[in-house]
């Protein structure tokens, strides 16, 4: 019954379970990152009059993450009397 | 301030994984294909542009040559976009590790003098010897010649390093002493602000300039030995 369901569908009760019924092989992780990278794709970039905003929305998430990946050098920087 | 001025430059480890691997991968997202004659903006802009790349570049080529017009732009394509991603902030640059650029010239280097030395012997060796030397000169000149023939790939590595390398480091010091300065005199603080918005365009500049010079080199030592 929760198995075939999509995320937003499942009630909360039956979010262990469903989460068990993902495949977690390589080939269903690299299916996943593939879904992904085609949902965003054919969304912003692969249309008619496609606009900036494609390609500058994955630069600010390089630039989120690569900030996330910094940020334990980065806190010893801040404007604090005491660090 | 010692230590926070390279820190930048450490390759990116996560819970001792590499994530620097996923660093130089990145740029290759951005590089969609397309089976299409006409397909979307995004993807007919860099058909575009590689398409002058590779007629300003290949053009001197003869056909032989032409066979390396993949390789070469995917260097400048790579290297480019890395540059380009490096000015992001709080980004890592791959080009900025000698081990990287060193990795990326000697094969080219050595693939281009090793076609030059089974294709054209006489030629290739000739090259060790320019025209019209007076004769006493020649032992010299040809351990000259030897000598700058070996050093291509460390001045090509070396070259890219540097320059990218110095760029970032100036950008992280100019900005720094404007935040110091904004404290203390707002005038020198604009001053020192206008010099790195100057600072930046170099820097974007620098950045495709490099992959060009690079790609041009590469391209260079190929004609001389093909």
């Amino acid at each position: 019954a929760a198995s075939e369901k999509k995320l937003l569908e499942v009630k909360l009760g039956e979010l262990p379970s469903w989460i068990l019924m993902r495949d977690f092989t390589p080939s269903g992780i690299a299916g996943a990152f593939q879904r992904g990278y085609y949902r965003y794709y054919n969304k912003y970039v692969n249309v008619k009059k496609g606009s900036i905003a494609g390609l500058s929305m994955v630069l600010a998430a390089y630039v989120f993450l690569n900030y996330c990946r910094s940020y334990k050098e980065l806190k010893h920087e801040r404007l604090r009397k005491y660090h | 301030m010692n230590e926070n001025l390279f820190t930048s430059f450490t390759t990116p480890v996560i819970l001792g994984l590499p994530l620097v691997t996923l660093i130089v991968l990145f740029p290759s997202l951005l590089f969609p294909t397309s089976n299409r004659l006409v397909s979307n903006r995004f993807v007919t802009l860099q058909q575009w542009m590689l398409q002058l790349v590779s007629k300003q570049m290949m053009s001197i080529h003869n056909s032989k040559g032409q066979t390396w017009t993949l390789m070469l732009m995917s260097l400048i394509l790579f290297i480019g976009s890395t540059n380009l991603l490096g000015l992001l902030p709080h980004s890592f640059t791959p080009t900025t590790q000698l081990s990287m650029n060193l990795g990326m010239a000697i094969p080219l280097w050595t693939g281009a003098v090793i076609t030059g030395f089974r294709n054209k012997t006489k030629a290739s060796l000739a090259h060790f010897l320019p025209q019209g030397t007076p004769t006493p000169l020649i032992p010299m000149l040809v351990i000259i010649e030897t000598i700058s023939l070996f050093i291509q790939p460390m001045a090509l590595a070396v070259r890219l390093t540097a320059n990218i390398t110095a760029g970032h480091l100036l950008i992280h010091l100019i900005g720094g002493a404007t935040l110091a300065l904004m404290s203390i005199s707002t005038t020198t603080a604009l001053i020192t602000f206008t010099i790195l918005i100057l600072l930046t365009i170099l820097e974007f500049a620098v950045a495709m300039i490099q992959a060009y010079v690079f790609t041009l080199l590469v391209s260079l030592y190929l004609h001389d030995n093909t």
